[in-house]
């Protein structure tokens, strides 16, 4: 995409890489500074591999002073910067910018503090979000955030995308669970975000700064809540002959005063899809199938199970079953956990997406989508975080057939737009980034995205760090059409129309 | 007819930015005494009420910012819910916007999470008059920058708060009150040890002078079994007593509207300090002149003491709260001396380099400075 082409383009390119890379030479190790393209193609896309850009160089520094002098650096030079954890978003946050640097904080490893007095630890942006619990887990401790991606993914990822997971009903996302962050902001000042206490002076900085998707600084140390594992777990599983059963029974079990530590639906297209790939026994005839788990004390597990299940049986369940054992709690969840692998068996490609509506709407969305099959020839998975409204669709197609594609992207902002509609929003826990920075015209209104623009360059003013990405600009929303309509008036009048 | 209200609002502030006029915000007037004085007219927020939405499966509430809480609260009991921060009101007039706009949370904040945790999205009117929504309805939305979760806690010094949507849980099934005598330093090291079990602790409270034993009471709340099993841990390695539900409640009640003994005999020329630390912070030392019983909440990350309504026990308090890694908030001036409320962000160099992003932050919200009163510096 918008690859150099002209010689001249190129010559000027290579011209500014010569003088970058000359300015961070004496700040780094030989080793970690990359520029020729076969050192930088493993950093030209993140987890969403569409969208590929080959950055000018990448900078892999160790110490939060190397941090600094790089952002000075090229804040000097005026060279935009994309901060980069371990590259698995979905939303293209980390997708280089041609004339400028990636940054990686991949060598920030370490896990520096543990306190299971305060229930806190200190660790580095480049932790991944596992690595954690696994850590602590000696103290009956861990941290609660669990995005499925949660083996590779980084503890500064998750702060820049305020990632969520599959327990987040129950124990909130990134921005429930962090305490403090330490960042470089783009002028290179060291600022702490939070504290150890419960609340911090001034305006609350470090809310509007977790899920700023590395725009506004760069994240060098976090300090996260821990808290304590629950003694059980235990989930049922519930088959329903009918979409909007299923929909309706999850809003019965919320309405019914429980708040399950985890509470997912997949459809039959998806059950049959995992089913082939995990051989978990799931109800091959189920229209719609509920995980609703449960954790705690033996006690409360006990007595929120006998709940929940009659909740489900009320709703119309057409079969029930509790997990029996930890093994076989595993093997329920088997199934939800490995969806995507199971997507990629079935098709090419898949192409995730990530919006959120109120719980009420789930049937209602199901039921377009499935329209939208027919609409665009293509099929399409759907596993979600039902207890929070959080629908993951997986539009499957083959990305060697160009026009599947772009009937997969004109699919995927159909469901987006949809989710905007019914009262909920883009994107639940993958971000916005390169992916869906279009839709953002349809969500926002010119006046919200411009004092988006107003945080953004309160933080950074010359717009450098990460540009591009999340907050799109009045002119892109123009050109993209899909504008949001307020009040019958159609936005930007002052700008020329086609 | 809200429709009418919000066209006066946009009049008051325009017409406050051409005359580079200051507006204080105010909805029932009952924490006027809450941050640093301003002399600015009144903009008040009362006119705009009523609840919009309430969907109890939705858990989430979205209402006006002048909309008595009480009148929420009321709602949200009726379908066995609750605002699980445990706002304070101080007065019955207290409003949802004002309660926002304050921030502060009561005891059962240590468990449940801050306000700000729970405000999903907000209807703002900036200083240029321009209506703007963000966030939503829905409790994972990470589309654009989380500008609703600057709201909370601002003192009105960012914009006008029209609309809120709030997350609410369900209530807790069963909830149980102990009591028991013990030191200051005994109560820290128990509660935090409890706190790292996965124990239905909800909410503390130590009342005492820092070397003698004081009054420790706890809250737990949760289901039925783990509430009864909890209780019976706590009562035996304390040797605490379970309080009546209604004398436990008032109590509690009390505790978060600052009705207690100890709030209300405030001597003159006394203020009232807020200190917000980290759960390691141990008893704080005191000069002799402050009141020598404090009150420890939030497993000892809230303490109030009393002392001196002046400039230099302003300083003095700050700097034992910066020492222990938290912040001071003057909460309360009985005094005649006027003197700055809160901990600066100068005052630590960690926050220095955030001062000038949050003058930016504060001029893209209000260019005209419609909102600066200074009430939060």
């Amino acid at each position: 995409m918008n690859a150099p082409t002209t010689s001249a383009e190129i010559l000027a390119l290579q011209a500014k890489q010569a003088i970058l890379v000359n300015a961070l030479r004496p700040l780094l190790a030989e080793d970690a500074l990359l520029w020729q393209p076969e050192d930088t193609i493993p950093y030209e896309c993140d987890g969403l591999a569409a969208y590929r850009k080959m950055p000018l160089a990448v900078a892999l520094p160790e110490t939060e002073d190397q941090v600094v002098s790089i952002l000075k650096a090229c804040h000097a030079m005026q060279v935009p910067v994309v901060p980069r954890g371990s590259g698995t978003g979905l939303s293209g946050g980390a997708m280089p910018i041609e004339q400028g640097l990636v940054l990686s904080l991949a060598k920030f490893k370490t896990i520096l503090q543990i306190d299971p007095f305060t229930r806190t630890a200190v660790v580095q942006p480049g932790v991944r979000n596992l690595a954690i619990s696994e850590a602590v887990a000696k103290y009956g401790l861990y941290y609660a955030p669990d995005p499925s991606s949660q083996i590779a993914c980084s503890i500064g990822g998750n702060v820049s995308e305020n990632s969520g997971g599959v327990h987040c009903l129950k124990y909130g996302l990134t921005l429930h669970n962090v305490f403090r962050v330490r960042a470089v902001l783009m002028n290179g000042d060291v600022v702490e975000f939070g504290s150890m206490a419960p609340d911090s002076p001034g305006l609350d900085l470090l809310a509007v700064f977790i899920g700023s998707e590395g725009m506004l600084g760069v994240v060098t140390e976090i300090t996260v809540k821990l808290i304590p594992k629950p003694k059980l777990a235990r989930v049922i599983m519930a088959s329903f002959d009918d979409i909007e059963k299923g929909g309706n029974a999850v809003a019965a079990i919320i309405a019914a005063g429980i708040i399950p530590a985890g509470l997912e639906m997949m459809d039959k297209p998806t059950t049959r899809a995992v089913e082939e790939f995990v051989h978990a026994g799931y109800d091959l005839d189920a229209e719609a199938i509920l995980l609703c788990e449960s954790d705690g004390t033996p006690e409360e597990v006990e007595e929120e199970i006998a709940r929940m299940k009659a909740v489900l049986e009320k709703q119309g369940a057409s079969r029930v079953q509790v997990s029996q054992s930890e093994a076989e709690r595993l093997r329920f969840w088997s199934g939800r956990k490995n969806a995507f692998p199971a997507a990629g068996r079935i098709a090419a490609d898949y192409y995730c997406m990530d919006g959120t509506i109120p719980r009420r709407h789930i049937a209602t969305l199901l039921k377009r989508i499935k329209g939208m099959e027919i609409k665009y020839g293509l099929g399409c998975l759907n596993v979600f975080h039902a207890g929070d409204g959080n629908m993951h669709p997986l539009i499957l197609f083959n990305g060697a057939d160009p026009d599947e594609w772009h009937r997969a992207e004109e699919f995927g902002t159909e469901i987006l737009e949809a989710c905007v509609e019914l009262g909920g929003t883009i994107t639940g826990e993958h971000g916005v980034g390169i992916e869906k920075i279009n839709s953002m015209c349809v969500q926002f209104g010119e006046h919200e995205r411009e004092l988006f623009w107003g945080v953004k360059a309160a933080f950074d003013p010359a717009r450098l760090l990460n540009p591009d990405k999340a907050i799109p600009t009045l002119n892109r929303c123009a050109e993209y059409g899909r504008m949001r309509i307020r009040g019958g008036k159609l936005p930007h009048p002052e700008l020329e129309r086609f | 007819m809200n429709e009418t209200v919000l066209v006066g609002f946009r009049e008051q502030i325009i017409e406050a930015g051409k005359q580079n006029r200051a507006l204080s915000i105010a909805g029932g007037n009952t924490k006027a005494w809450y941050g640093n004085p301003s002399p600015a007219p009144i903009l008040s927020t009362k006119a705009y009420q009523g609840i919009l939405d309430y969907q109890p499966e939705e858990l989430v509430i979205t209402a006006c910012a002048g909309t008595p809480i009480a009148e929420i609260e009321f709602a949200l009991a009726q379908k066995n819910q609750i605002l699980p921060f445990e706002p304070p009101h101080f007065g019955e007039e207290a409003t949802f916007g004002g309660v926002i706009a304050a921030g502060l949370a009561g005891p059962a904040r240590i468990s449940t999470g801050n306000l700000r945790d729970f405000v999903l999205g907000t209807r703002l009117m900036d200083g240029r008059g321009e209506d703007l929504s963000f966030g939503g309805e829905v409790m994972k939305n990470v589309a654009g920058y989380d500008v609703s979760r600057l709201m909370p806690g601002s003192l009105g010094t960012l914009a006008l708060l029209l609309e809120a949507s709030v997350k609410v849980l369900p209530k807790p099934a069963a909830t149980l009150t102990l009591r028991c005598m013990s030191t200051q330093t005994q109560a820290l090291k128990i509660l935090n040890e409890w706190a790292g079990q996965p124990l239905p602790l909800n909410a503390s409270v130590w009342i005492g002078q820092s070397t003698e034993a004081g009054e420790l009471t706890i809250r737990l709340a949760g289901a039925h079994a783990a509430v009864a099993s909890a209780s019976q841990l706590m009562c035996n390695a304390l040797g605490a007593k379970v309080l009546e539900d209604s004398e436990a409640n008032l109590f509690w009640l009390n505790l978060r509207e600052q009705k207690l003994s100890w709030f209300t005999v405030l001597v003159n020329d006394h203020a009232l300090w807020r200190l917000s630390l980290p759960a390691n912070c141990p008893p704080l030392k005191l000069p002799p002149e402050f009141k020598s019983d404090t009150i420890v909440e939030w497993h000892g990350q809230e303490r109030w003491i009393q002392g001196p309504a002046n400039a230099s026990t302003a300083a003095i308090v700050t700097q034992l709260a910066l020492h222990h890694g938290g912040h001071a908030t003057c909460f309360h001036n009985n005094g005649t001396q006027s003197f700055e409320r809160f901990t600066q962000l100068q005052s630590n160099p960690l926050t220095l380099g955030l001062e000038v992003v949050q003058k930016r932050l504060r001029h893209s919200f209000d260019p005209f400075g419609v909102f600066t009163t200074g009430r939060l510096p």
